[in-house]
């Protein structure tokens, strides 16, 4: 039963990703790519990766999507064709890919307990993450605690993408879309006569925003944590920019403002791992942080989750609306 | 006692896969964008609102049957509010629901 | 009497099937809408086929999963629909984003 669901989902993918080549609308490819996020992150969910299923729907569905739409309306709508039939790379791809299938030949059978990945680390973190970290959710102990540098490293990285953002585009720039929109005449900027969707958005923002504080603290038991929570936060506010426009989006929460906000969930998190080696620790050794190791894990993890969730909310946010502030630069 | 819900549930869960097939039909061979969006809200009203209610029979009293009274209560409410929205811009967008597309005009 | 589970294993494939024929209009449909359409109802029908696989491993934890599905469904189709809020109906109509045409098929 699984094998056929994976088989049909595989052969999906196939499809889409075909499609996605061939057709030149670019809005279309942009509908077909969250498809095939869909697809992916059932996938992810066949095999038992939940964690990433989670993060895979609400990031490559949601957020890149929107992203990607903003884009396209500051530039052409239609791929160019290219001037010249690539059949050298076409070679080289192909042969590069054959050299990859045929080193695969020699990795172990997926799933096999005897893979070398499954002996060393692996059976070390299940067996005793429930006694030395403690959360029943061992994607988060991983995360948080056993590998918690590398997850430092990814929200640096996300931040990072943020100053870029902010670097190319600037916050004089997203601010400047309001003098570009009156200059233009165009008085009216959100979707004000759809009442029926504005009346079910108003309704349905604050249970978006309790949800992401759920996935954010319940990430401990069950699939979520700092990330996909601070994607549906985003998500919430992103729902009423464009409900109602990019300048009350703006008003709500301005673009500087998210940018300290970022700073300080980076912050947080690197502000942990200096404490615990003042309080003597190594870096990012959450036992020192209380009493007892095992409260000291969880007080870390939970502070760490919060760092990762508040700069990735006001990251996505602000990519977001430095994109969306590019609408109307085309002509 | 758990057969009848066993049974309801499959009844449920049946009657749901009919809709979405015939749906799913109609998405294929109906004429005219707005004809084709009708035949999609068949499918995300009543073949999500039997399937999710055959898992909640199953589920009893618990907390997997409160979140998929939520998914519930979330699809039905989002989904025609979408269908919606997207007909109306269909509608803005020059789109003409013309009931007899054969015929001429 | 037929077990749950085989009743379960039958709804995710007769739901594989109706994605299958999403796909095909999402990628034939004349319109941009129709593709819109088309992707919305897939996203309805994975929080389904996810719903069901949950039940079907006995793993209940797929049903945070399906909630979100539905909520970034519903944002991407509305992120959509602001697209073509800009465009005015006669802009539609020779711009890249086709409109529906009156003559279909």
């Amino acid at each position: 039963m699984d094998l056929v669901i994976d088989i049909v989902l595989l052969t999906f993918l196939g499809i889409i990703a075909l499609a996605i080549n061939r057709i030149d609308k670019l809005f279309c490819v942009i509908m077909l790519s969250g498809l095939y996020s869909l697809l992916c992150a059932s996938l992810f969910v066949t095999m038992d990766a939940v964690d990433v299923a989670f993060t895979e729907a609400a990031v490559g569905t949601g957020i890149a999507t929107v992203l990607l739409l903003s884009t396209i309306g500051a530039t052409d709508t239609h791929q160019r064709s290219a001037p010249h039939r690539p059949l050298l790379a076409l070679l080289v791809v192909c042969t590069t890919g054959a050299i990859l299938i045929y080193g695969t030949m020699d990795m172990p059978a997926f799933g096999d307990p005897e893979a070398p990945v499954h002996q060393h680390v692996a059976p070390r973190y299940l067996e005793e993450s429930q006694q030395e970290v403690g959360p029943p959710n061992i994607v988060t102990s991983i995360l948080g605690s056993y590998r918690g540098i590398d997850t430092l490293g990814e929200v640096v990285v996300i931040f990072t993408a943020g100053l870029s953002v902010v670097g190319l585009i600037g916050f004089r720039g997203m601010q400047k879309y309001g003098d570009r929109q009156r200059a233009a005449g165009i008085t009216k900027d959100d979707m004000d006569e759809h009442l029926v969707l504005r009346v079910v958005i108003k309704i349905f923002i604050p249970l978006i925003l309790l949800f992401a504080l759920y996935v954010q603290f319940h990430g401990d038991y069950g699939p979520g944590g700092g990330f996909q929570a601070g994607v549906i936060f985003a998500s919430g506010f992103i729902f009423y920019t464009l409900m109602f426009g990019l300048d009350k989006g703006m008003r709500v929460i301005a673009p500087r403002v998210l940018g300290y906000i970022g700073s300080l969930g980076v912050l947080l998190y690197g502000g942990v791992g200096i404490t615990t080696m003042l309080l003597g620790g190594n870096f990012l050794d959450y036992d020192v942080l209380m009493h007892d190791p095992l409260h000291g894990q969880h007080l870390g993890i939970f502070l760490i989750e919060l760092g990762i969730g508040i700069t990735v909310f006001s990251i996505m946010l602000l990519i977001f609306f430095a994109f969306s502030s590019r609408k109307g630069l085309r002509q | 006692m758990e057969s009848i819900l066993n049974f309801i549930s499959a009844l449920c869960i049946g009657l749901g896969v009919f809709l979405g097939i015939t749906g799913a039909v109609g998405i294929v061979r109906l004429p005219n964008f707005f004809t084709r969006l009708h035949a999609a809200s068949v499918t995300d009203s009543g073949c999500a609102f039997l399937i999710l209610s055959g898992l909640m029979l199953q589920s009893g009293f618990s907390i997997p049957t409160l979140k998929l009274l939520f998914i519930l209560v979330f699809l039905l409410i989002t989904s025609p509010t979408a269908s919606h929205a997207l007909a109306k811009t269909a509608l803005d967008c020059g789109a003409e629901p013309t009931p007899h597309p054969y015929e001429e005009r | 009497m037929i077990s749950i589970t085989s009743i379960y294993a039958g709804a995710c494939l007769a739901l594989l099937a109706i994605m299958g024929v999403t796909i095909t209009r999402a990628i034939l449909g004349p319109s941009a809408f129709d593709r819109v359409m088309a992707v919305n109802m897939f996203g309805t029908k994975t929080v389904l086929l996810l719903s069901l696989l949950g039940f079907l491993s006995g793993r209940p934890d797929f049903l945070d999963i399906s909630l979100v599905y539905a909520l970034v469904n519903f944002l991407s189709t509305i992120a959509i629909l602001r697209f073509f809020e800009g465009r005015t109906p006669a802009a539609t109509d020779n711009d890249t984003a086709d409109a529906p045409s009156t003559t279909e098929e």
